[in-house]
């Protein structure tokens, strides 16, 4: 018996997990993927809003700048990287100047501190590749880039060192009831009751909540379409730059990433299948055509990567966070999309009030310990650190990924870390394996090999993304005649 | 940080990197150190099992270990200095060289001459945005090749196999041979872009559908690739609607290019020419920076590694002769200019005094196949300095064109010259 | 009757692409061959197709689970399937050296199966 479950562990499951994990509570964090942060917290724009462009009054717009605030202490807490280098909504036409005063205006409205209307020249000064026709842009100094998955993992791995029980590949069937109430939940691993259901399923919330009887909600996947671009393009690209919204997208960005890549997109289309992540000609297109209008010397030999995110845009357009009348023991976190990963530790932080004042009790734990430390990343230490670092474990010094210069070290840690890397896609979000330049090819014998030894498995038992994704099919001699 | 110090320093192994730290030896160069990331020599060689190496260099008919192993035995010949399991972190201007191991932890080495050795790697599936899904079982060429012939696993059953570069034939009938089905190879080009014979020995001998103008539009599958769609290209390799067909697959093997390695190079401030992804390099195969050097698939992909050996050879004799007398005399130098239907030629530059005392070989690839005599011309404005026929021209096969001593004095008169191609 | 047929010379890189005036087995001209080596190709290729085999067998307790074998001299090519088949079924054992004999004389060929390179023990 726990006293909450919560289904779904993207980042905002798993900022939910965290914060619940202060207080005296049996918490497990359910995911039918093979990983944490599976659905759209591994695929989207990877941007801190600053939170001008939602509209005033919504919880989009609340939980946009209460989450953007809290950005600097949770990523020092969780030791995750997070640059809160500003961002730009640039114009490039007459009509857009109307826009960016418009976009000032509600962000004023909304509270959005350090923003400014700036002219094209100053605009271009700062980000000379922009094209000739920008007019002016809207600077807001709170926005920020982070890796949202990596945000995800640490808030799960703290949530697990603090005590809460994650539980993979594990899927909700159906709810347990009890008259009106909710008491748990039904799973392919088995029956898990609870007190509390917190639903924060993403793509999926609007299936459990026809499930729980909760009507009239839907999720319509959002697919976005995205390039990566070559460490080399950082060259050519400083900012976060967003092209001036139109009424059905806030259109094809120009940014940069944390790692140091630049990321092109996303595409808005709305599509039925909600595991739809496909790419497609037409999108990528859509998203080259769309970032050379902002930046015309864009080069696309700098590509190395497309992919594809789903958001959950929910029916009514904005977040939806309710305990609803209808049943008991049931929280709800629906249509969390844009700008979902900037709310999400604000939304955990609801979260856990709504509980307490529904009845949760609330005790906090004195050994609950917010702090994270993650495994060194060696392409970012300094020379003096990697040389103590592999004095103190020689696997540091061997480098398995050149792209991206990570170590042995880490894929071993990775492997027997709270929240072990599983698949190859699990290790390449935790280590950077196969991100880079060559995109794995490389390093995908030399990881398939660590993974199989440090899980005493045999490679043929390995797969990319779980389930039938096996990344080898057969030793090469025994041929089924 | 452990400090080594040596004259010349050779990064990788391989063809390139065997061949010129072996040639920095025997110019004198005392210290020779050669740094290798795997744990043993040879670069690529050791995964590269099929034989149609060496019949220059040796003038035998060798497999890829063979051929490295020749190359290995002359370098403890040499006592040549080895560092393997070592991969470079970083390398500056002035040479020097940060290196990481397991045994030895960091190490910084500052040698009197540096040659960049790293070799090439594969375009991966992202530079080509195919579009579709993104499941297990898409791989580069030269990925499984390493697993089949030394980790010992398939990596997979059934392939379509997309680019007709030597790695991609090469594979399709080592897979053939080891049970799997090798159902299609696609080229987006009207011709192959491997070497012909591997179209023979490969492709042919082995029924293997080679279908040309033809690119997978659509990768499908979810878990593990279940089918790709092929489709028909036209002239800009776009897609041609209504020629789209399904092709069930469980595994897509990209040979679609190599690219040189230059990352270290970019690093140590060396110029890197947009077209071949190499160094610009004067004959020596000298860098833009003094004392760094620029051996094989680095400088550009070669089609054979026995001309990798021979290029690299100069790269190593210079860097050797660069600790032993001194950087060279800096004189008049001529450029070398990509002319009508050539992508590109290496050297970028000839210093004429360095001519006249010697032959100059020039490498040239053409963009556009000939299949008939042409002539291969340096031409100054209207003025042909040299013209030589040669039976046809494809892009494939790299043309080698050699300068003569003589030609040093009328060169003289030139900034720069143009290498054209014409039938 | 004569027939024209063209040929990829495999013998060396070079691929030389010979055109040939053929009868049956017996080769009446041909041109396109940049060496002499060309010639006996052609001729082979009428009579009996010759190629070079280069696969892999297993190795126990070496440092890798397999080493690259190939044939000391081409093999009639309808065989290569063959001995490929028959070499999943050998395996040696660490330490291999270089050229160490894998199948002699295999399938009544005269032509052995030899390893490519040395393998150390684990």
């Amino acid at each position: 018996m726990y006293d909450v479950i919560i289904v779904g562990a993207g980042v905002v499951g798993a900022h939910i997990a965290r914060t619940l994990a202060r207080y005296q509570l049996d918490i497990l964090l359910l995911d039918k993927a093979s990983d944490v942060g599976e659905g759209t917290t591994k695929a989207n724009t990877a941007i801190v809003h600053a939170g001008y462009d939602a509209k005033p009054g919504s919880n989009k717009a609340r939980f946009n700048l209460a989450g953007n605030a809290m950005f600097d202490t949770v990523c020092r807490e969780l030791d995750v990287e997070f640059d809160r280098c500003g961002s730009y909504v640039v114009g490039v036409s007459e009509e857009a100047r109307a826009t960016l005063e418009d976009l000032y205006r509600r962000g004023l409205e909304n509270g959005t501190p350090g923003l400014e209307l700036i002219s094209g020249e100053e605009m271009r000064r700062r980000e000379p590749g922009l094209t000739e026709d920008t007019v002016g842009a809207l600077y807001a100094a709170t926005g920020g880039i982070v890796d949202p998955f990596a945000l995800c993992y640490a808030a799960a791995e703290n949530a697990v060192a603090n005590g809460v029980e994650l539980r993979l590949e594990t899927e909700v069937q159906g709810f347990i009831w009890e008259g009106d109430a909710i008491v748990g939940v039904e799973t392919n691993r088995g029956p898990f009751r609870s007190r509390w259901v917190v639903i924060a399923a993403g793509l999926w919330v609007d299936d459990l909540m026809h499930e729980a009887g909760l009507e009239g909600f839907t999720i319509t996947p959002r697919k976005g379409e995205y390039f990566v671009l070559d460490r080399e393009a950082k060259t050519a690209v400083q900012n976060v730059l967003f092209p001036c919204p139109t009424p059905v997208s806030k259109g094809i960005l120009v940014t940069p990433t944390i790692h140091g890549n630049v990321m092109l997109g996303p595409t808005a289309e709305d599509i039925e299948d909600k595991e739809n992540l496909s790419t497609t000609a037409a999108g990528l297109n859509e998203v080259m055509t769309g970032a050379l209008r902002l930046m015309p010397q864009l080069d696309a030999r700098w590509i190395i990567r497309s992919f594809t995110g789903l958001r959950a845009a929910g029916s009514t357009g904005d977040f939806l966070i309710e305990i609803p009348d209808e049943v008991q023991g049931l929280l709800v976190l629906a249509g969390i999309e844009s700008p979902g990963l900037t709310a999400s530790p604000a939304i955990a932080e609801h979260v856990a009030a709504m509980l307490g004042e529904a009845g949760l009790p609330l005790v906090e734990r004195p050994d609950f310990n917010p702090i994270r430390h993650g495994t060194p990343r060696f392409s970012l230490l300094s020379r003096e650190e990697q040389e103590a670092l592999i004095a103190q474990d020689p696997r540091y010094g061997r480098i398995v990924c050149r792209c991206e210069t990570v170590t042995e070290a880490e894929i071993v840690a990775a492997c027997h870390a709270p929240i072990p890397a599983r698949t190859y896609d699990a290790m390449k979000r935790r280590t950077r394996i196969g991100t880079g330049r060559c995109q794995g090819a490389f390093d995908t014998p030399l990881v398939l090999e660590i993974m199989a030894r440090e899980y005493g498995v045999s490679p043929l038992e390995l797969t990319q993304k779980g389930g039938a994704s096996h990344m080898v099919v057969r030793r090469t001699k025994e041929v089924a005649e | 940080m452990k400090q080594l110090a040596c004259d010349v320093l050779v990064i990788g192994s391989g063809p390139a990197g065997l061949a010129a730290a072996w040639e920095a030896k025997q110019q004198g160069a005392e210290r020779v150190m050669l740094l290798e990331r795997n744990d043993e020599l040879g670069g690529i060689l050791p995964q590269c099992i099929h034989n149609g190496f060496g019949v220059r260099e040796f003038g035998d008919d060798l497999t890829g270990p063979e051929y490295a192993y020749r190359w290995i035995a002359k370098a403890h010949e040499a006592r040549l200095e080895i560092l393997s399991e070592t991969m470079v972190l970083d390398v500056g201007r002035d040479r020097r060289v940060v290196a990481s191991s397991r045994d030895h932890g960091l190490v910084e080495i500052t040698p009197r001459a540096l040659v960049l050795a790293m070799g090439c790697r594969e375009r991966p599936r992202g530079a080509l945005a195919i579009p579709g899904s993104r499941p297990a079982g898409i791989y580069s060429a030269g990925t499984a090749q390493r697993l089949v012939n030394m980790e010992g696993y398939m990596p997979g059953r059934r392939f379509v196999i997309l680019g007709s570069g030597d790695i991609g034939m090469i594979m399709a009938r080592r897979l053939t041979l080891e049970g799997a089905e090798v159902v299609a190879m696609l080229e987006i080009l009207p011709y192959i872009s491997g070497l012909r014979r591997n179209l023979v020995q490969c492709i042919r001998d082995f029924d293997i559908p080679l279908e040309l103008c033809t690119t997978v539009a659509e990768v499908r599958g979810r878990d593990r690739v279940e089918s790709v769609v092929v489709s028909g290209v036209d002239e800009q390799w776009r897609p041609l609607p209504g020629t789209d067909r399904e092709i069930a697959c469980d595994t897509l093997l990209l040979s679609v290019g190599l690219i040189p390695e230059n990352e270290l190079s970019r690093m140590a401030g060396v110029a890197i020419d947009p077209v071949t992804g190499g160094p610009y390099v004067d004959e020596s195969f000298c860098t833009n920076v003094p004392g760094i050097f620029a051996a094989g698939n680095v400088v550009h992909v070669y089609d054979l590694v026995d001309d990798v050996s021979e290029n690299a050879r100069i790269a190593g004799r210079s860097a050797g002769r660069y600790v032993t007398q001194g950087a060279p005399p800096e004189d008049g130098s001529v450029r070398l200019l990509a002319g009508t239907n050539v992508r590109h030629v290496v050297p970028h530059t000839v210093h004429l005094s360095r001519l006249e005392q010697e032959a100059v070989v020039l490498n040239l690839r053409v963009r556009q196949p000939i299949e008939e005599p042409v002539r291969v011309e340096v031409r100054a404005g209207d003025e042909a300095l040299v013209s030589r026929r040669y039976r046809y021209a494809r892009p494939s096969e790299m043309i080698a064109l050699t300068l003569p001593s003589a030609l040093a004095s009328r060169l003289a008169a030139y900034d720069a010259v143009n290498i054209d191609v014409i039938s | 009757m004569a027939e024209q047929r063209e040929f990829i010379c495999v013998t060396c890189p070079v691929g030389c692409s010979i055109e040939a005036l053929v009868e049956g087995q017996e080769l009446i001209e041909m041109r396109g061959q940049a060496c002499g080596r060309g010639e006996h190709f052609v001729q082979e290729e009428l009579t009996d197709p010759r190629r070079m085999l280069t696969t892999t067998v297993r190795v126990r307790g070496g440092t890798l689970p397999l080493v690259p074998v190939r044939s000391s001299a081409p093999l009639p090519q309808h065989l290569l399937m063959e001995v490929a088949r028959a070499l999943r079924q050998v395996e040696l054992e660490a330490p291999v050296q270089e050229h160490q004999v894998v199948l002699e004389n295999v399938f009544d060929t005269q032509v052995d199966i030899v390893t490519s390179r040395p393998l150390n023990a684990a």
